[in-house]
């Protein structure tokens, strides 16, 4: 089911990711992006490039909220997850059950239980994470959501490098959208109705690409990080299927092709910062160094705390958050990692 | 925190007085849709064999294709006829299915030798098939039989109970209200159901629920709801009477062709865009193992979102399209009339357990008599919540059935249905407004439910026993010896007061409602449980013995009605 008239596709947030889906969308359609500051906007406005992009010439901008929903039925949320409730929020008056959403955030809404604080990891349930298309349905009107996720560096992007994503959605008129505004001879759109699965593998990988720059920043080889992933994946595949989705997503864009990308890439700030803490630095001073924050780390708290509740067999996962919380040493993880019992090479599928 | 009307059915719940007759919203009753679409009987099995085919036409695009549906479906019906034949199965059903073989038969021949056997396609036998299963499905709605058998149930159950309780043979205070209760929104219910169309979303577990909703219909003044009765149900002479006249469409469960599944499914989306309220038991069947519904199915759902799309493509310009409403109902009974056959058939379908079950049908007449004396002699009662309704995508709504968002924003339903500003069909989106809207109707269920006594004490025995024998699995403690069974009343009572508290808690929050008996003091709710708890069964579910204690004759029985309070996490409060 096809859309007709399609007259504006609108992009929220002007990041790299956000500036480099644009630039995508620009080529067969008319963008218009939002930017919530009247100097921002001005300022890419007139150089018309964005976070070290050049913007095509398909692409309008506007911070003019009511106008913006007025004109663009399906919208590309392209924002930071800690802020993601947030606009929803702000956005809920505007939007109508006749928006369609599809979003590019790798995160979750946390809904801590009390005391969590002193809890040592959280205890946390699937009550109470909610993904960001949950978030959408509980800020707004709007049911048609999707969400786009996949081995999509934002720098080979905008060099035209050819990629691949996957759109998932519930909705087959969802993804039919997304492949319909996205798709072009460097760009390949897949589909998936497993939006569960799709949205935590997205998030989950972030914690494997902090290990994955652990295993850089020690210089342990191809074998080792091969070894990493391998054992990474099925971890987040087990708590993907106790959180209630199947695992196949996992051997998609969004999951095998993005840990791929992710951990080989020495771009990604998760990356970051696990090498420069297997280079000795506190996280409080690879935090400094990178001077952004790595959506990994607070991932990584989630991840166990969930796997912990559910009893899950997940020592990678655990082994981070140790690090990540001063709990273990880096030499004494990995001699945890590489001498407890080993279990059954794939016990997932 | 819960709302100002969440607040008065708590207080009705604890008042406990007999509920209200109601005005009708529609006195005249051939004013009732229902009755009007009775009148135009004929054309209307017309409408809906044409309505059928067009539907069909759309699914099946290729000829080939629908001749090898039409083979399929005149091979599953000979097989029905042979080997599951009922006493409402007429001879000309019978002889037309031969002779429609036998055509098919000689059309295949014909079919290899015409090379435009597509272009010629003739679509009149399915035009025939499907003029038949609509002829069947329409109900009758009779205007007498229908004041007679609204005036006959009370009164026939009044004549009983005068019988039985012979200490008030004078006395005419015993009205059915004082027995069959209705909370909720009510109000709410009469007002929507005036400016638009009502499906009210039971919970089922017991044949006797669609007569006891159409009483509870007609007491709330509301026009007589449609609902589908299983044409076996036809057979019993109590329920045929009044199925027959209250509204009851036919469904006959053996035919899973889709054929007749398809002109089914368009007669419910036909009468509901005629405004017809309707009644659908989103679980499918009764609940087999008394649990509240955690699966529905979609499929006659699924029409009603498609009726409300369709109420917006046909509107004429100028006026507004009629608005479809969702009722989600529990209903609560202390006892259910066929517990014994359901659980064992729940048993039976987890595969574990080599039960014998008798065939599952309906209750004996004498049965349903048993049930009715008990059900005035032992002061039994029957609660029906009437949940907070809602449009077809789960939200709130105001007065005038306007639907309002999470922000108290009104919400323009049609553009549910709209791609760029164009209203489109597209069954799978609809499809998944279904699987929504059926999700939204299974988390009111838990929170309209209205925990009575008898459920609770059979929750807190049968998990009591339960932890007691940790290392059983279910059938073992089914069949857990009868010595093993008892609990001590002491701890049964504190155990009670544990889990009360919590239960008040959760009132509290709009999580669940509670009788007045279970927010009441700790012994008499456990004293009000047991009585009504055994009050049918030979064999008691729940009873205290010689020394006091509490102990089960029947623990099928017993965790069959402790399931009722099943998916509330309260286990771990054990």
């Amino acid at each position: 089911m096809t859309w007709k008239n399609l007259s504006k596709v609108g992009v929220i947030g002007a990041g790299s990711f956000g500036t480099a889906i644009a630039n995508i969308l620009a080529e067969n359609n008319t963008v218009l992006v939002y930017v919530r500051r009247l100097e921002k906007l001005k300022l890419i406005d007139t150089e018309r490039a964005c976070k070290g992009q050049k913007l095509h010439d398909n692409i309008q901008l506007t911070n003019d909220l009511p106008s913006f929903f007025e004109s663009c039925m399906l919208i590309y949320p392209m924002v930071d997850s800690t802020n993601f409730r947030d606009m929803c929020k702000a956005f809920s008056s505007y939007m109508r059950p006749d928006h369609v959403l599809i979003h590019g955030t790798k995160g979750l809404s946390v809904n801590y239980p009390v005391g969590y604080e002193e809890m040592d990891p959280p205890q946390l349930t699937r009550k109470h994470i909610n993904t960001m298309t949950e978030v959408i349905r509980q800020e707004t009107t709007v049911l048609r959501v999707g969400c786009l996720s996949g081995p999509n560096l934002a720098k080979e992007l905008s060099a035209k490098k050819p990629a691949a994503t996957v759109i998932a959605s519930r909705f087959d008129e969802v993804i039919e959208l997304g492949k319909q505004t996205l798709r072009n001879e460097r760009f390949r759109v897949y589909g998936s109705h497993d939006v569960l699965g799709v949205e935590l593998a997205g998030v989950l990988k972030n914690v494997m690409a902090i290990a994955s720059g652990i295993a850089d920043g020690l210089d342990m080889g191809h074998n080792a990080k091969a070894m990493l992933l391998t054992r990474g994946l099925g971890e987040m595949i087990r708590l993907t299927q106790a959180l209630g989705s199947d695992a196949k997503a996992f051997f998609g864009m969004a999951g095998i092709g993005d840990l791929m990308a992710t951990c080989a890439s020495n771009k990604s700030r998760n990356f970051t910062i696990g090498s420069l803490l297997a280079k000795g630095h506190s996280l409080i001073k690879a935090e400094e160094i990178l001077n952004d924050t790595a959506e990994g780390i607070r991932t990584t708290k989630i991840a166990y705390g969930l796997s912990k509740n559910y009893n899950l067999n997940t020592p990678i996962i655990e082994s981070m958050y140790n690090i990540l919380h001063d709990k273990a040493s880096i030499p004494d993880t990995l001699q945890y990692l590489m001498t407890h019992e080993s279990a059954d090479d794939v016990d997932f599928i | 925190m819960i709302t100002e009307i969440e607040q008065q059915i708590k207080e009705q719940l604890k008042q406990d007085a007999p509920s209200d007759m109601y005005e009708p919203i529609l006195p005249e009753l051939q004013d009732w849709p229902i009755y009007k679409l009775t009148q135009e009987k004929e054309e209307f099995a017309q409408v809906l064999a044409d309505a059928s085919l067009e539907h069909i036409k759309k699914l099946v695009d290729s000829p080939a294709v629908m001749e090898e549906l039409l083979a399929k479906v005149v091979y599953l019906e000979n097989i029905r006829l042979k080997q599951d034949a009922w006493k409402t199965d007429t001879k000309e059903e019978k002889e037309f299915w031969i002779a429609t073989k036998k055509m098919l038969i000689q059309r295949s021949l014909d079919i290899k030798n015409d090379p435009k056997f597509a272009e010629n396609y003739d679509y009149g036998i399915f035009r025939e098939i499907l003029e038949m299963y609509s002829r069947e499905i329409i109900g009758t709605f009779n205007e007498d039989t229908y004041r007679f058998a609204s005036k006959a149930l009370p009164f026939s159950f009044n004549r009983l109970l005068n019988a039985t309780s012979s200490w008030k043979v004078w006395s005419n205070q015993f009205k059915l209200t004082d027995r069959i209760k209705t909370f909720g929104y009510i109000d709410e219910i009469r007002n929507l159901a005036r400016k638009g169309t009502i499906v009210v979303l039971p919970t089922h577990h017991s044949n006797l629920d669609s007569i006891l909703i159409g009483w509870a219909i007609h007491c709330l003044g509301i026009p007589a709801v449609q609902y589908g009765a299983g044409l076996n149900l036809f057979s019993n002479p109590i329920m045929g009477y009044f199925f027959s006249r209250l509204g009851a469409y036919k469904i006959d469960r053996r035919k899973k062709n889709m054929l007749y599944l398809e002109t089914l499914k368009t007669y419910s989306r036909l009468t509901v865009q005629k405004g017809l309220h309707s009644l659908f038991f989103p679980g499918g069947t009764r609940s087999r193992s008394g649990q509240l519904e955690t699966k529905l199915k979609l499929g006659l759902l699924g029409t009603v979102i498609e009726a409300q799309r369709l109420n917006f493509q046909e509107a004429k310009p100028n006026q507004p399209a009629k608005k479809i409403f969702a009722v989600p109902l529990v209903i609560n009974y202390h006892f259910v009339l066929e517990a014994s056959s359901l659980i064992e058939n729940h048993l039976k379908q987890q595969g574990q357990e080599k039960y014998f079950v008798g065939r599952n049908s309906m209750p004996s007449t004498k049965k349903i008599s048993g049930f009715i004396w008990k059900f005035f002699s032992k002061q039994s009662e029957v609660l029906l919540s009437f949940g907070k309704p809602m449009d077809l995508f789960g939200n709130d709504l105001d007065e005038d059935g306007n639907s309002i968002d999470q922000h108290g924003k009104p919400i323009d339903i049609r553009s549910y249905f709209l791609a760029e500003g164009e209203l489109t069909e597209d069954l799978q989106r609809e499809s998944e407004y279904t699987r929504m809207l059926g999700d939204e109707v299974r988390k009111r269920f838990y929170r309209e439910n209205i925990v009575l006594s008898s459920h609770f004490i059979a929750f807190v025995a049968f998990e009591i026993l339960n932890k007691k024998h940790r290392r059983l699995d279910l059938y073992g403690l089914l069949r857990l010896p009868e010595e093993d069974r008892i609990i001590p009343y002491n701890q049964f009572v504190k155990v009670i007061k544990n889990m009360q508290n919590h239960l008040l808690a959760m009132e509290n929050n709009g999580q669940v409602r509670l009788s007045n008996h279970v927010s009441g003091d700790v012994e008499k709710l456990i004293q009000h449980g047991l009585q009504n708890i055994g009050i049918y069964h030979p064999k008691q579910a729940l009873k205290r013995n010689k020394e006091g204690d509490v102990t089960s004759e029947n623990m099928n029985l017993l965790y069959f009605y402790h399931n009722r309070l099943k998916g509330y996490d309260l286990e771990k409060l054990i």
